[in-house]
């Protein structure tokens, strides 16, 4: 990235004040050495961010940032309904309250290590992956507006898990202000045999060890000791997010000029909080935030189930569950005044740090659960969000690696059958309907996982809690 | 003779494609093509059913993308690869066909699913008389 015009005002912490239409400075968590391998693409579309009506403080930027549509993935701003403030579709994306849920096992490694083969093929037998993979459920429409409201609420009421599972849930499995009227029929369509799918690309399920542990009372705090498996689960509202991203990013694009809004770039649509079309969006959106729960609530049930058949002394309960592209209203401090924010993370997750109202009781006085997954190959961390959290990027951290490597140069550097041989030598049992799939995500396309969270550790974003090793991928 | 065919480019996360033809409606007809075959090889996809596909949009960039979101939607409904397509148009109204079959997991071997096209690099213009239509899609 060309770094001229941006000020290093700490050693984590780029800022660039506003010029041209930007109504606030622009701000990446970065080292000088991530900044210069940033895409330039990435400084474009953050100073594009911040030229949008009633956005406060600062566009920001996390260490993985890089190239999205409108808003860069790992972009993080905040709005004031009060002073115009805008909901972007482009802002939130396609897979809308994609993210990581974390369970327990009670299972040690040794324990996993002779039924690894057993596990990986029950679990690629009992959760359906890929393109064109159906879920068991059918949603009849008035289950789909049950759904829609209830969140992961709604699939434990229909017997997919425990009560118990909601309280490690962001907003306790269910998202309110959810309209399902506002969810198009097409939408609904595109949902009705996807519910508890993993999806495809970058999507996974995966069995880890705690491999290390970086931080011994908040590893503690979480139930974590080196040793233990674990499993995550990464995907979002599958079908249902996509169409509602792509018909509101349509219907944004469209109304933005009527409402005075001069979009620099068509992918940024967005519209006032207080407009209909923000309003249904608002609606929609929370819609398939609770879709995004539901479906990793009956992931974790039929997770449960595959277990139970190759390891029935496991007990799997829910860690954390975090999703990583929402727009949700939150009070932050604003220049020492609370102030009510629709706060956009596209490709970020929440990092709450300790003492935060909205954590569950248990976890308030440590901090926020952040993982952050890496590509099956590299294994994912956990992180806690830190105490000066609150006051850096409204509470937000990185979610991921990110790509170094197109999925085009992906498919000339790598075939899938290698790629699964090789990671199956390191103890790394990949199952996946897809081969090219494979290739493509292979662990050399994306960045090191290792630096990123490094630099969100520095940068005072989350702390580092444990590294997970992975043992079984399931991929899409 | 201008030929009409497909290609995709590289985007840092997802995917560029592009189809090129004598008119606008075969680069339109080859840039879902190019669709297909980010899930998998169109020759592997046998034109056996037909769907019938209309839209339109404010301009041609805009049409395009209303035209791939409607493909992927039916790719992802009816859970059907399309491998022949028929595109007419009248200004920026679409009427098109599209003919394939239902995915078969073990011969399709389908890499990846499409969430959307996007405004992303999105292009619809003659150049030498040959047209071009493009934009990057979400994977």
């Amino acid at each position: 990235m060309e770094l001229s015009g941006w000020v290093q005002d700490e050693a984590y912490r780029w800022r660039r004040p506003p010029t041209g239409a930007m109504r606030v400075p622009a701000v990446i968590y970065a080292s000088a050495a991530l900044m210069a391998e940033m895409d330039d693409k990435v400084a474009e579309q953050i100073a594009n961010v911040a030229t949008l009506p009633g956005i406060v403080e600062a566009a920001y930027a996390m260490p993985d940032a890089h190239w999205g549509y409108g808003f860069p993935i790992g972009g993080v701003a905040a709005f004031d309904p009060d002073l115009g403030g805008v909901v972007s579709a482009g802002g939130v994306g396609f897979d809308i309250s994609c993210g990581v849920r974390a369970l327990h096992t009670g299972l040690r490694v040794g324990e996993l290590r002779p039924l690894k083969e057993a596990l990986a093929d029950t679990l690629f037998g009992e959760v359906p992956a890929g393109v064109g993979s159906t879920g068991a459920i059918s949603l009849a429409p008035a289950e789909m507006d049950a759904m829609l409201e209830g969140g992961a609420a709604w699939a434990v009421a229909r017997g997919y898990g425990t009560s118990a599972d909601l309280v490690r849930v962001e907003e306790q499995g269910r998202m309110a202000g959810a309209l399902p009227d506002c969810v198009s029929d097409k939408a609904k369509n595109r949902q009705r045999r996807e519910m508890g799918t993993l999806g495809s690309g970058n999507h996974y399920l995966e069995v880890q060890e705690v491999s290390e542990i970086f931080d011994r009372a908040a590893a503690a705090a979480f139930g974590l000791a080196q040793g233990d498996v674990v499993v995550s689960i990464h995907c979002g509202s599958r079908g249902l997010g996509h169409q509602i991203g792509t018909e509101f990013l349509r219907d944004m694009a469209k109304s933005a000029a009527g409402f005075g809004i001069a979009l620099p770039d068509r992918e940024l649509a967005c519209a006032p909080l207080t407009s209909p079309v923000g309003e249904r969006y608002l609606g929609a959106m929370r819609g398939a935030i609770n879709c995004a729960m539901a479906n990793r609530q009956i992931i974790t049930h039929l997770t449960r189930a595959a277990f139970a058949r190759i390891a029935p002394e496991a007990e799997l309960s829910v860690l954390y569950d975090v999703s990583h592209n929402t727009c949700k209203l939150e009070e932050h401090q604003v220049g020492g005044v609370p102030r009510r924010l629709f706060v956009h993370r596209k490709g970020a997750t929440r990092a709450f740090g300790p003492g935060h109202p909205d954590l569950p009781s248990d976890l308030r006085a440590v901090g926020q659960p952040v993982m952050i997954g890496g590509s099956m190959g590299t294994g994912s961390y956990m992180l806690v969000g830190a105490a000066t959290a609150g006051e850096r990027a409204f509470g937000s951290a990185c979610h991921g690696a990110g790509r170094s490597m197109s999925r085009h140069q992906a498919l000339r550097t790598w075939r899938g059958r290698a790629v699964i041989d090789e990671l199956a030598g390191r103890g790394i049992l990949i199952r996946s309907p897809s081969y090219r799939g494979v290739a493509e995500e292979a662990p050399g396309a994306y960045k090191d996982v290792t630096a990123v969270v490094d630099e969100a550790d520095q940068a005072g974003l989350a702390r580092k809690v444990a590294r997970l090793k992975p043992h079984v991928c399931v991929k899409g | 003779m201008i030929a009409s065919g497909w290609e995709h480019f590289p985007h840092a996360a997802d995917i560029g494609i592009r189809g090129f033809g004598p008119t606008r409606a075969a680069a339109f007809e080859q840039a879902a093509l190019a669709l297909t075959a980010v899930v998998t090889e169109p020759g592997r996809v046998v034109p056996r059913e037909v769907v019938a596909l209309i839209c339109e949009a404010d301009d041609d960039g805009a049409l395009l993308v209303e035209w791939l979101n409607e493909i992927v939607y039916e790719m992802a409904t009816r859970r059907m690869l399309f491998s022949r397509l028929e595109v007419a148009l009248a200004g920026h109204a679409l009427k098109g066909r599209a003919w394939g079959e239902t995915i078969d997991a073990a011969r399709h071997r389908p890499a990846v699913e499409v969430k959307g096209a996007t405004y992303t690099a999105l292009a619809v213009h003659q150049e030498g008389g040959r047209w071009i239509a493009q934009c990057v899609v979400d994977v």
